[in-house]
């Protein structure tokens, strides 16, 4: 089968400058309104439940999860779901634990939470370097992604693409704020919903719109072993350790916990995580039918032939089914979505520089706005100029596992201390302190020391540490670590304070103090 | 102790109480399905009607799970919770 990918293709310019061109209006007139810190960092929290729920969905849907997906079920089958159901199971966790303390404690960070009864300094800084950690890995993933697949998708240059990614994104960012931020994940989420959705009704017009009859011709074709668990999944406990990096990590990304601030009560937050847990898992269910549709109708090995990994299985397919034109809009809906995902990012990844280490630890909480400001911007450039030069250094490297280390410290780093802060009260400064750091380094060494870095990335024969994902160690670790330094280290104020949080968790910060 | 610190300490209790089950009852679900995914492989593979293998269809129903477990505690926390939360506001107790 022939195709046009790599070659410019007409339609995916149209389409990519069509929504440069619309989201740098949206930042335009997002601009004019963003005028204070609360504005940069939240949106003025004016964005209604429907708005940040697609918002959260655009952040969450990364172009690796679209892409990536797509691609591991068109090769391997089954095996491929398995990602698309741990990328889901998360987002219950987030709202019955994390959404609604989230926005009733805190102002941009996630760290307002973890420092709310405890000593600003020392839980400021663990908070940021963990953030800072999520941030940085889960941006070299993007960008190295992106430089590759705007490469095959529109044959431009690696160096030009992540330029070019990085100077749209800091407009948006420096410019817009958090509500420019907003916007653009909103388009990009009804974009990605949409063209997902418009490609696997494509697909299944040729199965008399049944996706049995899709699945029942993969078995018939590629063998039945397509519908069952492959060899993806080995060793019982690495699934189980991956599974909960993916769940509790989702708990623990900066820049979806962020999102709660844009909204302007605890009852918003709430809904805006049933339309996100909708969303999301509608996208998933998708991918089912994108990935086997690709396998049936595109076939493995032309897949293969254009991209080892995969990658080009949801391209390949629209253009099979829709032709050059639809392969131009997929193609565009993708370059969208990293450039949203990479914003969102950066802003996080600014608001844990600024916010968090310059306001709070420098300055102690004393800064006046406009500086506040000043500094929120200069972060975000800061910001944007750091993700172009790793999407640089990093070229040509395996970057895959970043995702995953990003989500294990995640989950090791910021969950326990986020959930024992809101809900523990014996919890103590130098126990957030020492299960931050200790869930954020081990998390790092244990990667380090895994088959994911010393087989597939060094070439070693074998790893001293047996587990792809090391979630299932460094999780408890970090909690028991965060529970006993509690207990050693008794903190009169944060026990007592622990009232005071309370009203204020389920009263909402206008409610009067006990 | 006040009436007021009473009445919210007892709703905290409540939502800490349903947040854990429910929590409990996603990972128990997503585990499990994981645990069958690495040790019951040919059951899986199982074809109920031509194309639908037993773990496509408990894969879509984790899926499923999420949502209903979701909507159950959006059900209490717009019913139950929120009604408690404007009484303790009002009322003071």
């Amino acid at each position: 089968m022939s195709t046009s990918l790599g070659s410019p293709n007409f339609a995916a310019i149209f389409f990519f400058f069509l929504f440069v061109s619309v989201t740098l209006a949206i930042t335009y007139w997002a601009a004019r309104r963003t005028r204070s810190t609360e504005h940069f960092y939240a949106a003025g929290r004016s964005v209604t439940g429907l708005q940040n729920g697609l918002a959260l969905a655009g952040d969450y849907m990364s172009a690796a999860s679209f892409l990536g997906i797509a691609g591991l079920v068109a090769l391997s089958g089954f095996d491929g779901l398995i990602y698309s159901i741990g990328f889901l199971v998360g987002w219950p966790v987030v709202m019955f634990l994390i959404a609604e303390p989230l926005r009733n404690l805190g102002r941009y960070t996630f760290s307002d939470v973890v420092a709310y009864r405890l000593r600003q300094t020392p839980v400021r800084i663990a908070a940021a370097i963990g953030t800072l950690a999520v941030v940085t890995f889960y941006l070299i993933a993007q960008m190295v992604g992106a430089g590759n697949l705007i490469k095959l998708l529109f044959g431009i240059p690696y160096e030009w693409a992540i330029v070019i990614v990085g100077a749209v994104m800091m407009a948006y960012v420096l410019f817009g704020g958090m509500l420019a931020t907003t916007w653009v994940q909103i388009v990009k989420a009804v974009l990605l919903l949409g063209g997902a959705f418009l490609l696997a009704v494509m697909v299944l017009v040729r199965f008399a719109m049944n996706p049995l009859a899709l699945f029942a011709n993969a078995a018939e074709r590629f063998g039945a072993q397509v519908l069952a668990p492959g060899q993806l999944v080995a060793d019982p406990l690495d699934a189980l350790s991956l599974g909960i990096a993916l769940m509790l990590g989702t708990a623990g990304l900066p820049h979806i916990l962020m999102r709660f601030y844009t909204v302007p009560d605890a009852k918003t937050a709430r809904s805006s995580v049933s339309y996100a847990t909708g969303f999301i898992g509608f996208f998933y269910l998708l991918t089912f039918i994108l990935g086997f549709g690709a396998m049936v109708i595109v076939g493995p090995d032309a897949i293969k032939a254009v991209d080892k990994g995969g990658n080009m299985a949801a391209p390949l397919l629209a253009e099979a089914v829709g032709g050059e034109g639809f392969l131009g809009f997929i193609a565009a809906v993708a370059f969208a979505t990293i450039l949203a995902v990479v914003a969102g990012l950066t802003l996080s990844g600014a608001a844990a520089l600024s916010h968090d280490l310059w306001v709070n630890v420098v300055r102690a909480g004393k800064a006046p706005e406009h500086e506040q400001f000043l500094v929120a911007r200069v972060a975000a450039v800061l910001g944007g100029l750091v993700s172009v030069a790793l999407g640089i250094v990093f070229k040509g490297e395996n970057v895959a596992y970043m995702v995953g280390l990003a989500f294990a410290i995640a989950a090791s780093a910021n969950f326990p201390a986020l959930v024992l802060s809101v809900f523990w009260r014996p919890f103590t400064t130098r126990g957030a302190q020492a299960s931050m750091l200790v869930g954020t380094f081990s998390a790092l060494l244990l990667i380090f020391l895994s088959p994911t870095i010393q087989v597939s990335v060094l070439g070693r024969a074998s790893a001293p540490f047996p587990l792809r994902n090391p979630g299932l160690v460094t999780i408890p670790l970090s909690f028991l670590v965060g529970m006993v330094v509690s207990l050693l280290t008794k903190e009169r104020d944060a026990a007592e304070n622990f009232d005071g949080m309370q009203h204020r968790l389920h009263l909402g910060p206008e409610a009067d103090q006990v | 102790m006040s009436e007021k610190q009473r009445a919210l300490e007892a709703l905290a209790a409540a939502q800490w109480k349903l947040a854990l089950r429910l929590t409990g009852a996603m990972m128990a679900v997503y585990f499990g399905f994981i645990l069958l995914v690495a040790w019951a492989k040919p059951l899986l593979g199982r074809q109920l009607v031509p194309g639908l293998s037993l773990g496509i269809l408990l894969g879509a129903l984790v899926i499923v799970t999420a949502w209903i477990l979701i909507w159950i505690y959006v059900r209490w926390a717009n019913s139950h919770y929120d009604a408690t939360v404007t009484r303790i506001r009002e009322t003071g107790r």
